[in-house]
């Protein structure tokens, strides 16, 4: 675990998107709650897993993060340094510091300029490099991250999808950053590339002491790369645990659900599994459930579910869910748990009590 | 190649499919033979341009076009699909086999309620009065659990999430009561959670009506769930096809063992470093000579440069077939990585990149 001063602190961040409608003059009629007083912290060179399913709101909170955008309330402070209210000039060396990766290798590269112009171009807008000396740091980042260098003057259509990628993580590289934002980095990627994207990201970590906040929609990909893990659900954190605890004891039943509904490639492992598969659809970001959001869905909700909003409560196993109803822990954990510092303003203090545990609904 | 015991509901035989491009010819198919018995789920995995969603077209006849060039044949119910008229095809197609593909977001018309595009497909093939179909499409939604399929049936598509389009898609796969569905990908556009809905009610459907499934997926994981056979394609070609416990618990061709090892495996401590299969899929423009999976393969020979069959390769083998020369001994030893199923993992420092060759 990583010491000293966080390098991020993210706390109590919100972003709501207002939707207007109306000829000429835009009422706001409803609000998506995308992110939703959401707390987290990184430290230098860790690794936090992002994990939830479409429209959780993950690329939304990385996008504010940086300040792509302006974030409804909330803080966002980077070592030290608050960002929210920051103007775009003042943004401009932070921005060399934070760096982001992005899903789709074929839509986040500029068709019309040569790979080599695209590594170079956040060198040169820096002011960094320029001439042969831009070249030359470029090449060695195409080198670095597996590509061949005498490719500079391609084109990304000349390309496949996996060295694509490698074409963004050296974009990303070019400024030296410590922090790089990857959003759903493999997803769109074939298995056996998946696994070469993940190994080199693992490598740049070690080699430049990178933190990442690692962005994806299942629990599978997110493994290998964490140290701890924040599982959203609808704009808000459910969970959060170091990574190898989240797999073996889960606590909020939304993190049970995720990890029960990735396929194990084992047909025996399978046969004996009884998988929990949730029932319908994650609910509307414009008007989502009120108290626990994902009571909807919840197998083990009861009314108090409906009506009390549950804190994010902190256990000894330093993990932290947002459930009056947690699994995988026992008495003891329950009686010792105490609400997150970073609980969610609208949370109740109500931790979860043992008396108040339901046996797993029966499917 | 393979002994068939039950009469095959369908069964393929040397399919190729050539498609002429500005680029040149590129051979997505080549040389696919499978057979699909009833009430078996057959799962297809391979990566992207592994020629398994173009072989699955061309069993529906979809991949018919000036550009196209396809041999081979396709026998169903003693009608040969390549063969066979546009007309004969169309009262197949639906009625007898259907589709379901990736997308369930392009695969409806966005301007025509839902339930009114599953009464048109019934009312193209059946005489059947309006309401009598309005009725059966609410049936149909309902069966594959769309909640309030009464009121929903006058949804469009846009009012439907993802994991409900492709139920969807689903009802309207099943309204003429076919005996194969082809699903494509059916669940790559869904969230994990929508996936595991989707699979169930696919499983669902193949236990209760017998229904015969080709299920075509990069993803091993949802193979392991459901299939009873499984065919590993590479470039156009099968390199390995088996029973589903022969695939995973005795693969024999690399190009399986290094699938296998790059998937996280959720129940299990993970490994050190993923292990990885090195360099990118062939273009099917200028396809390697010899084993396709040659130029990536760390246990290539000398004896690669030439194509190996699809042959049972172990002794007592029956439907375990593979491309691979290895001797099936050195498999066993050459195939584990720390102690489970992968190719040798790379280490730093190793020409990775080197490895990527050319771009596409």
């Amino acid at each position: 675990m990583a010491k000293g001063d966080p390098l991020l602190e993210v706390s109590h961040l919100v972003k709501h998107f207002p939707i207007k409608e109306g000829l000429l003059i835009d009422r706001e009629v409803a609000v998506v709650h995308a992110v939703d007083d959401v707390s987290l912290t990184l430290h230098e060179g860790e690794t936090l897993g992002l994990v939830g399913e479409s429209g959780c709101g993950k690329s939304t909170l990385c996008r504010t993060i940086i300040q792509l955008f302006k974030p409804t309330s909330g803080s966002v402070r980077y070592q030290g340094k608050e960002l929210v209210g920051l103007s775009r000039n003042e943004l401009q060396p932070i921005r060399r510091d934070i760096q982001m990766i992005f899903q789709d290798p074929y839509a986040s590269l500029n068709p019309r300029r040569r790979v080599g112009q695209i590594i170079g171009d956040p060198l040169r807008l820096h002011g960094l490099a320029s001439g042969s000396q831009l070249r030359r740091e470029v090449q060695q980042l195409m080198d670095r991250v597996g590509l061949q260098p005498e490719h500079y003057n391609r084109y990304p259509h000349e390309f496949s999808g996996g060295q694509r990628q490698r074409i963004g993580i050296a974009r990303a590289l070019a400024l030296r950053p410590k922090l790089i934002i990857a959003d759903e980095p493999v997803s769109a990627l074939d298995v056996s590339i998946q696994a070469q994207i993940i190994n080199l990201l693992d490598d740049l970590q070690d080699e430049f002491g990178l933190s990442y906040i690692f962005v994806a929609h299942d629990l599978g990909v997110v493994r290998h790369v964490s140290d701890r893990i924040a599982v959203m659900y609808l704009g808000k954190i459910v969970e959060r645990s170091p990574a190898s605890t989240l797999y073996e004891r889960p606590i909020h039943p939304y993190s049970v659900a995720l990890l029960s509904a990735v396929p194990i490639p084992d047909p025996q492992a399978n046969a004996g599994r009884q998988p929990l598969v949730l029932e319908g659809d994650v609910p509307s970001p414009v008007d989502p459930p009120p108290a626990c959001r994902f009571h909807t869905r919840c197998p083990w909700a009861t009314e108090i579910c409906s009506q009390d909003e549950p804190p994010l409560a902190e256990y000894e196993s330093g993990q932290a869910a947002a459930c009056h109803h947690p699994r995988n822990v026992d008495p003891r954990m329950i009686s010792e748990a105490t609400v997150a510092q970073d609980s969610p303003e609208s949370a109740s203090d109500t931790l979860p009590s043992e008396t108040e545990r339901v046996p797993a609904a029966s499917r | 190649m393979v002994a068939s015991r039950p009469e095959p509901l369908l069964s393929v035989e040397d399919l190729r499919v050539k498609f002429a491009t500005e680029d040149g010819i590129v051979g997505a198919v080549d040389g696919v033979s499978l057979e699909l018995n009833p009430g078996e789920i057959l799962g297809i995995v391979g990566e992207s341009g592994s020629g398994k969603s173009v072989s699955a077209q061309t069993i529906m006849g979809l991949t018919r076009s000036p550009n196209a060039s396809i041999s081979g044949s396709v026998r169903f119910h003693g009608n040969d699909l390549v063969s066979a008229t546009e007309e004969d095809l169309q009262s197949i197609r639906g009625q007898e086999i259907s589709m379901v593909f990736q997308d369930p977001m392009t695969s409806l018309n966005p301007v025509y309620r839902v339930g009114d595009q599953i009464v048109e497909q019934i009312e193209a093939h059946r005489e059947l009065p309006r309401d009598e179909a309005k009725r059966r499409s609410v049936e149909l939604l309902a069966s594959v659990g769309i909640p309030n399929a009464a009121e929903r049936v006058d949804d469009y598509p846009y009012e439907f999430s993802g994991g409900m389009r492709q139920r969807a898609m689903i009802a309207m796969a099943l309204a003429l009561e076919p005996r194969v569905l082809i699903a494509d990908e059916p669940t790559t556009a869904l969230d994990v959670t929508i996936q595991a809905q989707i699979m169930a009610l696919i499983q669902r459907l193949n236990e209760e009506r017998g229904l015969a499934v080709i299920l075509i997926t990069h993803d091993l994981g949802v193979i392991a769930e459901v299939a009873d056979r499984v065919l590993v394609m590479y470039a156009g070609q099968i390199v390995e096809q088996g029973s589903l416990d022969e695939i995973f618990y005795d693969p024999q061709h690399p190009y399986t063992w290094g699938l296998m090892g790059s998937l996280t495996r959720l129940d299990q401590p993970p490994p050190e470093r993923l292990p990885q299969i090195a360099g990118q899929p062939p273009s099917l423009l200028s396809p390697p000579s010899g084993c396709r999976f040659r130029p990536r393969c760390p246990h290539a020979f000398e004896k690669c440069t030439e194509l190996p069959g699809l042959e049972e390769r172990l002794a007592g083998a029956s439907g375990h077939a593979d491309r691979c020369w290895l001797d099936p001994q050195d498999k066993k030893e050459l195939r584990e990585v720390e102690g489970r199923i992968g190719l040798e993992v790379l280490t730093r420092g190793s020409p990775a990149g080197a490895a990527e060759g050319e771009p596409v």
